[in-house]
């Protein structure tokens, strides 16, 4: 606790002021009865600048885009009932990806809390499944506790989200304060068991075909430069889930990208032959891993993360390690062999020569993988990658070459649709030097698309690139290939026209599909700063290909 | 042994028993009983006392004795407000000491 001068200060007060300790900048959220005291201290503060969303759900996806893309707790706000539920769906989606965040939401005030008051919905109930910790505040000086504590929770061990519900006479009373407390930090993690890290490099060494299979937690940690110096002393071929990609560079020669559902045929068919597979802060996610019990039937396993309770709740592991990744790479590469490891590496070779990732027009700005790859030579490595959920969000993550970590944002545990705008939106007020670029569909677009006049409102610089099949398309798919092509619900009748919308909302526009040098239409647009909308077709019948059937072996994949 | 666990004991179900030292306040039993019904796993049983100067409680659970077990517990064991979970058989006489109440 550090010594101040004494002063009488409201709960709401108190909460801006450890906000403002904590080192939080920009808050977005939506105000509303429950929350109004603390939106007028919040009014009242030199150093947070509130942003003013236009659906709550868009309020918890910008804090999580900066969290995201800054490694950072952030924080959202929301006003009790419909506000708080409106949270929700954010909130759940930081839970499956391991999101530091902090979610405040006004309550009714504590004498008509269990009375079905006037916007009262039960917060901390709604969202003990959903979030690491919750909290429901019962007087001022609790949140001198609290709040510290909130951001402590959220970005240590396996971070997440965290709410705080703060009723309303407790945001208005007015106590003393004499002291603050430190602001919540990350706490250091219990050092992993050094004999499991002896016996997982025993186990590298001696092993003839190892593949390492990164997950999201690599790059919670902080920890992509030590996978990448271990995969190249030991030589090891690596594969990355959804959430990791950009750990290590995907063009990179040790890289095999993406595995699982929408990974190239080599990928998978590698992982089939391993002997080895180093699984680090990875959770074995069954889109992932297909059928379990054939994933890597042939290898032993080596498992490190930062949570016990993943290790061994999908596959036993052979090594179980607890502890920080980075950390724990940081120990096991001086134990690990050099190793070039010629035969494998010529195998996993072979395998990516004869069954590489199809591409089919990569160089036609009027494909999908051509689309993407000519907005990727728009931008550099700085720029932050964005995506909402379907075909476009597989497409990205198999062909854009994602080269940093905390430069992909994606909804990978919850999937959900409408992810896409508000995060990227909440990555470009968190980093204005940088480019976002967010891929999205005609289908997510429109779960959120009211945060374009947030955007235009803080002239983010944002670039949305919308991938229109009139269709929810990874719907379309599906039904094409495993219901008999069957298409129910998956076409849409009627399709607005998005660059009216986008104009309207106040973002310049451009539209790829009738401009005569696609190439040079998208080089000019990307000079421009600020929010700018880019609408290209794309042909429904278009497929993510390869794709695992859900249920199936990864080995038994569809297409080449 | 009450009638709970006995039916059980017949059905050749093996139980456990968990005792978990938790902070105590209004939300911890709800995150508790939360984790098990979620993955539909009932809980047979429950005993919650303050203990000492009532800072914290001690929570009996009677469980069926399943695969997933040892991933409940350490899901248990993540929860902020719980301090320790120990896991004991279901030869332990906790529950049935309250037996009697609910004959
Ligand atoms: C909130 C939500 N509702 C439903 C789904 C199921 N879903 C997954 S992909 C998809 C279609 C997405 O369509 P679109 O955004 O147009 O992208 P496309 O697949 O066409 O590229 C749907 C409906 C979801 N992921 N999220």
């Amino acid at each position: 606790m550090s010594q101040d001068t004494t002063e009488t200060l409201t709960g709401s007060q108190i909460v801006v002021r450890l906000l403002e300790r904590q080192g939080i900048r920009r808050i977005p959220g939506i105000p509303g009865g429950a929350i109004l005291p603390f939106y007028d201290a919040l009014s009242q503060s030199k150093l947070i600048e509130h942003v003013l969303t236009r659906h709550e759900q868009g309020a918890g996806f910008m804090a999580q885009g900066a969290a995201r893309a800054t490694g950072e707790v952030a924080v959202c706000l929301a006003t009790s009932g419909p506000g708080a539920t409106n949270l929700l769906t954010a909130i759940a989606d930081a839970k499956l990806d391991s999101i530091p965040m902090v979610a405040i939401t006004g309550q009714v005030a504590t004498s008509l809390i269990g009375t079905d008051a006037f916007q009262e919905v039960d917060a901390y109930g709604l969202t003990i499944p959903i979030t690491k910790h919750n909290f429901l505040v019962s007087s001022a000086q609790e949140l001198l506790e609290v709040i510290p504590k909130a951001f402590r929770i959220a970005a240590s061990g396996r971070p997440g989200p965290v709410l705080v519900d703060i009723p309303k006479d407790v945001q208005n009373e007015r106590i003393e304060v004499t002291e603050w407390p430190e602001p919540g930090r990350r706490d250091p993690a219990a050092e992993a068991d050094a004999e499991s890290i002896a016996a997982a490099a025993a186990m590298i060494n001696a092993a003839q075909r190892p593949i390492l299979y990164l997950g999201g937690g690599v790059v919670h940690s902080g920890g992509s430069a030590e996978a990448v110096q271990l995969a190249e002393k030991a030589s090891l071929p690596t594969v990355m889930t959804l959430m990791a990609l950009g750990a290590m560079p995907v063009d990179h020669a040790l890289s095999l990208g993406m595995l699982g559902m929408h990974g190239a045929r080599c990928t998978n068919l590698a992982l089939d032959e391993c002997d080895l597979l180093i699984a680090v802060g990875a959770r074995f996610d069954d889109r992932a891993t297909g059928k379990v019990a054939a994933f890597c039937p042939g290898a032993k396993i080596i498992h490190i993360d930062i949570d016990r309770a993943e290790l061994d709740k999908i596959k036993t592991a052979h090594v179980g390690i607890r502890g920080d990744v980075k950390e724990v790479l940081g120990r096991l590469l001086p134990q690990v062999k050099q190793d070039l490891r010629t035969a494998w590496l010529g195998r996993v070779g072979e395998l990516k020569s004869t069954c590489p990732l199809q591409t089919p027009g990569a160089d036609d700005p009027r494909t999908p993988y051509g689309l993407i790859r000519a907005v990727a030579e728009c931008v550099d490595d700085e720029a932050v990658i964005a995506t909402d959920v379907g075909q476009h969000q597989m497409w990205v993550a198999q062909a854009y070459p994602l080269r940093r970590p905390h430069q992909w944002l994606t909804s990978g545990g919850l999937g959900t649709m409408g992810f896409g705008l508000p995060a990227a939106i909440g990555a470009a007020m968190a980093q204005p030097e940088r480019t976002v670029v967010c891929f999205t569909g005609d289908g997510s677009i429109l779960m959120n698309i009211q945060e374009l006049a947030t955007a235009a409102e803080e002239n983010a610089n944002v670039k949305v690139v919308l991938m229109n099949n009139a269709s929810l398309g990874l719907v379309f798919q599906q039904q094409t290939l495993f219901y008999g092509e069957r298409i129910f619900s998956s076409k849409f009748k009627g399709v607005p026209d998005f660059l009216k919308i986008a104009e309207g909302f106040g973002w310049q526009t451009l539209d790829l599909d009738t401009a005569s040098d696609p190439k040079a239409a998208l080089q000019a647009a990307f000079a421009v700063r600020g929010p700018m909308f880019i609408h290209a077709s794309i042909d429904r019948h278009e497929q993510v290909l390869p794709m695992v059937a859900p249920g199936a072996a990864n080995k038994d994949m569809i297409g080449d | 042994m009450n009638s709970i666990t006995k039916k059980h004991h017949d059905a050749g179900q093996a139980h456990a028993v968990l005792e978990l030292d938790v902070n105590n306040h209004a939300g911890v039993m709800s995150h508790i009983v939360g984790l098990f019904s979620r993955r539909a796993y009932n809980v047979e049983g429950i005993l919650c006392m303050p203990v000492g100067s009532g800072k914290t409680s001690r929570i009996w659970l009677t469980v069926n004795e399943d695969a997933r077990l040892e991933q409940m517990i350490r899901q248990i064991e993540k929860l902020e407000d719980v301090l320790k979970v120990n896991r004991h058989g279901a030869a332990h006489e906790v529950f049935d000491r309250v037996g009697e109440f609910f004959r």
